[in-house]
């Protein structure tokens, strides 16, 4: 177990700035030619600290998966900075990196296809513990995984055993004991239950959470059910296309989500219980997420927002602000919305101001609505 | 009322010769009335696919062995020809799928899809059927359908080509929906959209709906009759109101205490359900849940419990049945 004083579990281990990712998007044949980017993350800043949890939600396509493997440069970051421990992981490379690597680990949604098929679970430990010369000696490192295994929840007969040999559960807890086997302070997890049954999801998540506390690991969590996040994360982040329109400490995101984009999740998400299902009012967002290689202009959810206003929305692009303590967010009228002086529309409204919806493929549509008369210079 | 369909004894068993045979469905009973929505609940592997494909008669005729009898409108389906079958299927009875970009086919344009749905069971051709067709596309939401029936199924987002499917599945004003699983590989707001759609397109067209899904959420929302399902059995059936709050199976209080709750207050701590249901294939001889079960006695241990009535309309299978209220558990 490593020590940590109380005054160190409140500092920051990881700290992101200005992290964009962008691909490119080629064509031809025989000239390669770039002819656009897909801004998979475009400016994100956040804090992870020390012992704590970040969560990440957002629905598929707004870049938090390319934003935690960027984190751990497992993707290239276009630009931006990730500060862990006081280092640029960013600009590292060589036996640098590979070093600062041991520090953090990922674990993937699908256990299944994480786990080489081939290695037995011995041997998918071990890489680790020996890639680093973390143990020597054979017996002691045998004793090592055994110890690992069982703080998992497996037992060590399961050493000599192939992945497709276990449940998902099992198989997940696998993949958690080969992230720790190399003692990272960081840890990744990408999905790490959407892939699991109920039952057998909050097993996972209840582990994680004993694990954190005996090892005060810190983690960032990437997600899409906001209910597991809420119940694993002591601080949320919200993403959309790219970009973070909403952080603040779970209890606050819940009990008052600010953004727009916020509350349409927050509506959507079943809650079993029919009294609440029969009451709640479901804010309806009307089509699908743009395309991000062609992002909307100004802010990026205007085009689905029922709150949303003539010229300021389209146009300039509202940056993450600091509206309570602890509590950020990215919109111009959060202050009003909140105050209930904006009504939203509803969903059918916000599609017919729009023409037609804006689809996942049509970034053209996007662009064709957005053409029409807005022109950077116009707002200002 | 007479049920609309009637499903008695199902059991479904995979196995060829020399193969150890596995029973996916172990004598499942429900019924299904006009215009009512009944839920299917379970985790993976209790059987809860492979009994809507048992209904649609859409298993394969080799390898499977499938015992008691569905009956839509008192018509019994498992005998009937597939010649029959298929003049039923998309006109009485329609089902959509989890995953629309593997159900629809990816080399053909929507309209097509849609319009051979009209030709095979309305007999509408040319261009009464596109017409119908942009009538459909435009019921469920999707917008620009003229355009849209042009379009192939990778062009289309995930949302709307559910809608897509939902279109061609309500082409012939089906008595029967059969929905699998239908917002799983869905976003949550664009589930949203779905499960609304859903909803108003059952009241709209008194089509009874089957929904098969593991998210007791959208049951929560959207079902009148729920069927808790596990290892091929049904375990409890209620009413939607007295199942979430009324549970009485320790299973179904198990699965409501391990799912998070969005409005549950932060740090009450997830009561998860021992083990995984594939730990206990094969399933002993008593209470198949026996295994996993926190209110385990003696009794569990014998005879397979059965469904017993607790009232007129709650249905339980269990020897020790739990008292404690699921909601209380949570609060």
């Amino acid at each position: 177990m490593t020590e940590t004083p109380e005054a160190v579990a409140d500092d920051i281990l990881v700290s992101v700035r200005g992290m964009k990712v962008h691909f490119p998007i080629r064509r031809g044949i025989v000239f390669d030619k770039v002819i656009g980017h897909v801004k998979a993350v475009d400016g994100v800043d956040l804090d992870l600290r020390r012992g704590k949890t970040y969560g990440l939600v957002g629905e598929s396509g707004c870049g938090k998966s390319t934003l935690g493997r960027a984190i751990l440069r497992l993707i290239e970051p276009t630009a931006g900075s990730v500060i862990f421990d006081g280092v640029d992981v960013a600009k590292l490379s060589g036996e640098k990196l590979r070093r600062t690597r041991k520090r953090m680990q990922m674990i993937f949604q699908d256990p299944l296809s994480s786990l080489d098929p081939r290695q037995n679970i011995e041997s998918i430990i071990t890489e680790g513990i020996d890639a680093h010369d973390l143990i020597d000696g054979r017996k002691k490192s045998r004793v090592r995984i055994v110890e690992l295994l069982e703080s998992v929840g497996l037992s060590a007969q399961a050493l000599r055993r192939y992945p497709h040999e276990f449940s998902g559960g099992q198989r997940q807890r696998i993949g958690i004991a080969r992230a720790l086997a190399v003692e990272p302070d960081l840890i990744v997890a990408d999905e790490p239950v959407s892939a699991l049954d109920v039952s057998v999801q909050a097993q996972v998540v209840n582990l994680l959470e004993k694990l954190q506390k005996q090892l005060n690991l810190t983690f960032l969590v990437i997600a899409h059910d906001l209910a597991v996040v809420r119940h694993i994360s002591d601080t949320v982040g919200v993403m959309y296309l790219g970009a973070l329109v909403e952080e603040a400490s779970s209890d606050d995101l819940y009990a008052e989500p600010l953004h727009p984009y916020t509350r349409a999740l927050m509506s959507a998400v079943p809650v079993p219980d029919p009294d609440v299902e029969d009451r709640r009012e479901r804010i309806l967002i009307p089509g699908d997420l743009p395309s991000p290689a062609n992002p909307p202009t100004g802010c990026r959810f205007h085009t689905r927002c029922p709150w949303r206003q003539p010229e300021r929305c389209d146009t300039e692009i509202p940056e993450l602000r600091v509206l309570r303590p602890a509590h950020k967010v990215a919109c111009h009228y959060a202050e009003q919305i909140e105050a209930g002086v904006i009504r939203p529309k509803t969903a059918e409204e916000v599609a017919a101001e729009q023409g037609v919806y804006v689809a996942a493929t049509g970034g053209l549509e996007a662009e064709d609505l957005l053409g029409s008369g807005l022109s950077p210079q116009q707002g200002f | 009322m007479a049920p609309l369909l009637e499903v008695e004894n199902l059991s479904v068993t995979f196995g060829r010769k020399g193969t150890k045979t596995v029973r996916a469905v172990d004598g499942l009973s429900f019924t299904v009335d006009p215009g009512q929505t009944v839920g299917l609940v379970g985790e993976s592997g209790c059987g809860k696919s492979v009994t809507s494909l048992a209904i649609m008669g859409l298993l394969p005729a080799r390898g499977v062995t499938v015992t008691g009898d569905v009956r839509l409108e008192g018509r019994s389906l498992l005998r009937l020809p597939q010649r029959e079958l298929r003049d039923l299927r998309g006109s009485e009875m329609a089902m959509i799928f989890q995953d629309p970009l593997s159900s629809l086919n990816p080399v053909v344009p929507i309209g097509v899809q849609v319009t051979e749905v009209l030709q095979r069971h309305r007999d509408l051709k040319g261009e009464a059927a596109r017409k119908e067709a942009v009538v459909l596309l435009d019921r469920v939401g999707i917008p620009d359908p003229r355009r849209r029936l042009k379009e192939y199924p990778h062009q289309l987002s995930g949302g709307m080509r559910q809608r897509a499917l939902i279109a061609m599945a309500l082409a012939c004003a089906p008595k029967l929906l059969l929905a699998d699983e239908p917002t799983t590989a869905l976003d949550v707001t664009i589930q949203a959209q779905i499960l609304e759609l859903l909803k108003a397109l059952v009241v709209e067209t008194g089509t009874a709906l089957l929904m098969i899904t593991h998210d007791l959420g959208v049951v929560a929302g959207l079902c009148d009759r729920v069927n808790v399902l596990y290892a091929g059995r049904v375990i409890e059936s209620a009413e939607r109101r007295e199942l979430f709050g009324n549970g009485r199976h320790p299973y179904t209080a198990g699965l409501l205490a391990s799912v998070p709750r969005l409005d549950s207050p932060r740090g009450a701590p997830l009561l998860p359900i021992r083990g995984s249901a594939r730990d206990a294939i094969p399933w002993p001889d008593g209470c198949a849940f026996a295994p996993r079960c926190d209110y385990l006695i003696d009794a569990c241990l014998g005879e397979p419990p059965e469904l017993t009535d607790l009232d007129g309309s709650h249905q339980l299978r269990c020897c020790n049945p739990t008292t404690v209220r699921p909601v209380e558990v949570l609060a």
